[in-house]
């Protein structure tokens, strides 16, 4: 008989219009709003994706393309801004980002209202190379302070804290220095309350590829890294950011993901060739929860932890733990196993039920 | 003439307010920022090999859709039925294939679309009874065990309660009015445990009292129609009566248990309520001490104290709402204040204001309660 019924506040109408940091910024702005006639579609016990999870599945789909992003497309979207050369010959790489509030929709038919960098959660993941001159243009477009703050290393004055680079809304700010050191990295809003105003989805990942030239005893191993190079183009990269959502705010995620969306890559697995071998930009943000971790089925990875290294800093593993903002690069090949689906997935048992299950399709 | 516009006025300046407020929306600039209030009751739960299924209810100031279901901290497909968003206090029934473990706690959470949640626990998942012919005799003899059998266990004293003197009965009738006030209170509880668990805007709670105080009126009406309050063979009856109510809601509840997994307590549950509620058995059979009541009268009496117990199991096995559970609790205590007015005013007119702040009769109501609330510990 124990029944129960809570009463609720739903912040979905606290979601305010977009626009008051006036006009000109432009970003991926997602639709703020759905009528609940839309979220309905496609609910209720239809069975979406070709996988048998044995139940263990959300039910519904995403409207990716009114999130204005596809977890799909984030695994391998990177942003390498735009390139010039200055006056001293150095090579200087530019960014324009823009935090603004939207509601995307985390899961199928649940809205959450977010904080996202030009309106994707995670945010741009920012490719460059080591030694590169980098300048980033903030705009706040959103209704409350933000900052970027970079996991790098950089002058106290480009730190994105609240005394150093956070931009009230409607201002802007250019976080300028420079790519160092090369690595997997991260970026995330650094202003107060830190938790919520990470976990509403100001992050992404942030890649500095090395510079081939600065490390001539590993030299094949840094144009492996390097985008653009002959030796990157046979490997297979994908950038995962793990995440969780916290939708009825009560420090607990409902939701867990790699790049937002629970059982995305369950539903559509990410394509691999088997010939070719896999690199992952694997960065942890999750909130709440002391650790998050990455375990693939019937294989093993070498890991760099940070990225930082051209020797794998742990070699042979098949499950690797990280603290929220670790990271690390992950590198396997699937050239020996049979085409076939295979799983990977946090290996709490309790965040893979919540979402953060995936597989890859190898052909 | 002009009495009748005065009638018709008020209704059409109510209907012209109603439309004003509706139609101009004079309180949008409130209501504009504020965030949807979302209120979702998980009302019965049933368990089915391989399945869960869960009637839920839902209120607020927009339909609530939902939109995803955990069950044990993972999400699970599921169909909802009526598909899409649930109206204001409608109900939709919330389907999910899950192997679920015999005898273990299941946790479910409803997540709105809003990202709002909702748990609901079972506590002990054992399967839904199903009503056929053998569950059915089976709860029955849960039912006559619970109603029928304590009651009429009771009864088997007023041969001896005959022999007894005057002071003895004053005594007995007192007992009777202490056992009676614990069952109102006791029986008022449970109607506001249940009102407590449906909708706020169904105001389960209010239903009891009001439920509560209309059965009252009822009953003293109904008993007194003759132009004069009921005695002996028709005291008893309305005695019966308001046990026979308070029994069914007690059935309600066991039967329940039954259904929402904690039939474990079952044994136990019943051993405690045959002890309890032999006494109600004695409160019947009190007013009856002078007359020279025929055997049948006894098992009219039995049968109407006990056996709505049969029909309350029969009903809260198949998981009804806890709406429904207050009501009868209600009914059931306004029943039971109705004997409570009519035994004291059948010992006052007969023995008049003295005796009823006497030492006999306030130890017996005193004793009625300790009674009851000492064999309550058994349940």
């Amino acid at each position: 008989m124990a029944v129960l019924g809570r009463m609720h506040l739903s912040r979905r109408a606290l979601v305010k219009a977009l626009g008051l940091a006036g006009a000109g910024i432009a970003g991926n702005v997602a639709a703020t709003r759905r009528s609940y006639a839309q979220a309905t579609t496609g609910h209720a016990g239809q069975h979406g994706g070709n996988l048998d999870a044995g139940g263990n599945r959300v039910v519904g789909s995403v409207d990716h393309a009114a999130n204005g992003f596809d977890p799909l497309e984030i695994a391998t979207d990177f942003d390498f801004g735009t390139v010039s050369t200055d006056a001293a010959g150095r090579r200087v790489r530019e960014w324009t980002v823009s935090a603004l509030d939207t509601e995307i929709e985390i899961a199928p038919g649940v809205y959450f209202p977010a904080w996202a960098y030009n309106g994707r959660v995670p945010g741009p993941t920012l490719r460059c190379i080591e030694g590169e001159r980098l300048r980033l243009r903030f705009l706040n477009a959103g209704t409350h302070a933000h900052t970027i703050h970079f996991h790098g290393i950089h002058p106290a004055r480009m730190d994105g804290v609240p005394n150093a680079g956070q931009v009230e809304p409607g201002g802007e700010f250019t976080y300028e220095f420079d790519a160092l050191p090369f690595g997997c990295h991260l970026y995330h809003c650094h202003s107060f309350p830190l938790k919520r105003h990470i976990h509403k989805g100001l992050y992404g990942a942030f890649i500095v590829d090395p510079d081939p030239d600065r490390h001539p005893e590993a030299r094949e191993a840094a144009l492996g890294r390097l985008a653009g190079s002959p030796q990157n183009a046979r490997w297979q990269e994908f950038v995962m950011v793990m995440n969780g959502f916290d939708t009825n705010f009560d420090d607990e995620n409902e939701f867990y993901a790699v790049n937002s969306i629970p059982f995305a890559y369950n539903e559509r697995p990410l394509r691999v060739e088997k010939e070719r071998p896999i690199r992952i930009y694997l960065v942890n943000v999750t909130e709440f929860d002391p650790i998050n971790s990455f375990h693939i089925h019937a294989n093993f990875f070498d890991f760099y932890d940070h990225g930082t290294t051209l020797e794998p800093t742990h070699r042979t593993i098949d499950t690797v733990m990280l603290c929220q903002a670790q990271r690390g690069i992950l590198e396997m090949t699937f050239a020996e196993h049979e085409p076939g689906l295979y799983m990977f997935h946090a290996h709490q048992s309790e965040f893979a039920e919540l979402g953060w299950m995936s597989h890859f399709e190898v052909v | 003439m002009t009495r009748w516009i005065w009638l018709v006025v008020p209704v059409a300046v109510l209907a012209g307010l109603v439309i004003f407020v509706l139609t101009g929306d004079p309180l949008r600039q409130l209501s504009e920022s504020a965030p949807p209030v979302e209120e979702v009751a998980v009302e019965t739960v049933r368990l089915e090999p391989g399945s869960i299924t869960l009637s839920v209810r839902a209120d607020g100031s927009v339909p609530v859709e939902i939109a995803q279901v955990q069950v044990d901290g993972g999400y699970r497909e599921f169909t909802l039925d009526p598909e899409g968003p649930i109206g204001r206090l409608s109900r939709a029934t919330v389907s999910v294939p899950y192997p679920w473990i015999e005898g273990e706690t299941h946790h479910i959470l409803l997540v709105t679309s809003t990202g709002v949640t909702f748990e609901h626990t079972i506590d002990v998942a054992l399967p839904s009874p199903h009503l056929t012919a053998s569950s059915l005799a089976m709860l029955a003899v849960v039912g006559l065990l619970l109603g029928v059998a304590p009651v009429a266990t009771g009864m088997l004293a007023f041969p001896a309660m005959r022999q007894m003197g005057p002071g003895a009965i004053r005594f007995l009738l007192a007992l009777t009015i202490g056992l009676l006030a614990y069952l109102f209170i006791d029986t008022l509880r449970e109607g506001l445990e249940a009102g407590a668990e449906t909708l706020g805007r169904l105001r389960g709670e209010t239903l009891v009292w009001v439920s509560a105080l209309l059965t009252t009126l009822v009953l003293i009406a109904v008993g007194r129609r003759g132009g004069k309050p009921p005695e002996g063979i028709a005291l008893a009856f309305f005695i019966a009566l308001g046990i026979g109510l308070h029994n069914l809601g007690e059935g309600l509840v066991v039967g329940a248990s039954f259904a929402a997994g904690a039939a474990a307590l079952a044994t136990f549950l019943i051993v405690g309520f045959i002890i309890h509620n032999v006494t109600e058995g004695v409160g019947i059979v009190a007013p009856l001490v002078r007359a020279k009541p025929p055997l049948i009268a006894f098992i009219g009496l039995a049968a109407l104290a006990g056996l709505p117990a049969v029909l309350g199991v029969w009903a809260g096995s198949q998981a009804v709402s806890p709406y429904f559970v207050a009501l009868c609790f209600g009914i059931g205590a306004g029943a039971i204040l109705q004997v409570i007015i009519e035994v004291a005013g059948f010992t006052l007119r007969r023995e008049g204001a003295g005796p009823i702040t006497g030492p006999v009769y306030l130890g017996g109501i005193v004793a009625g309660l300790l009674v009851m609330y000492s064999t309550a510990l058994l349940v």
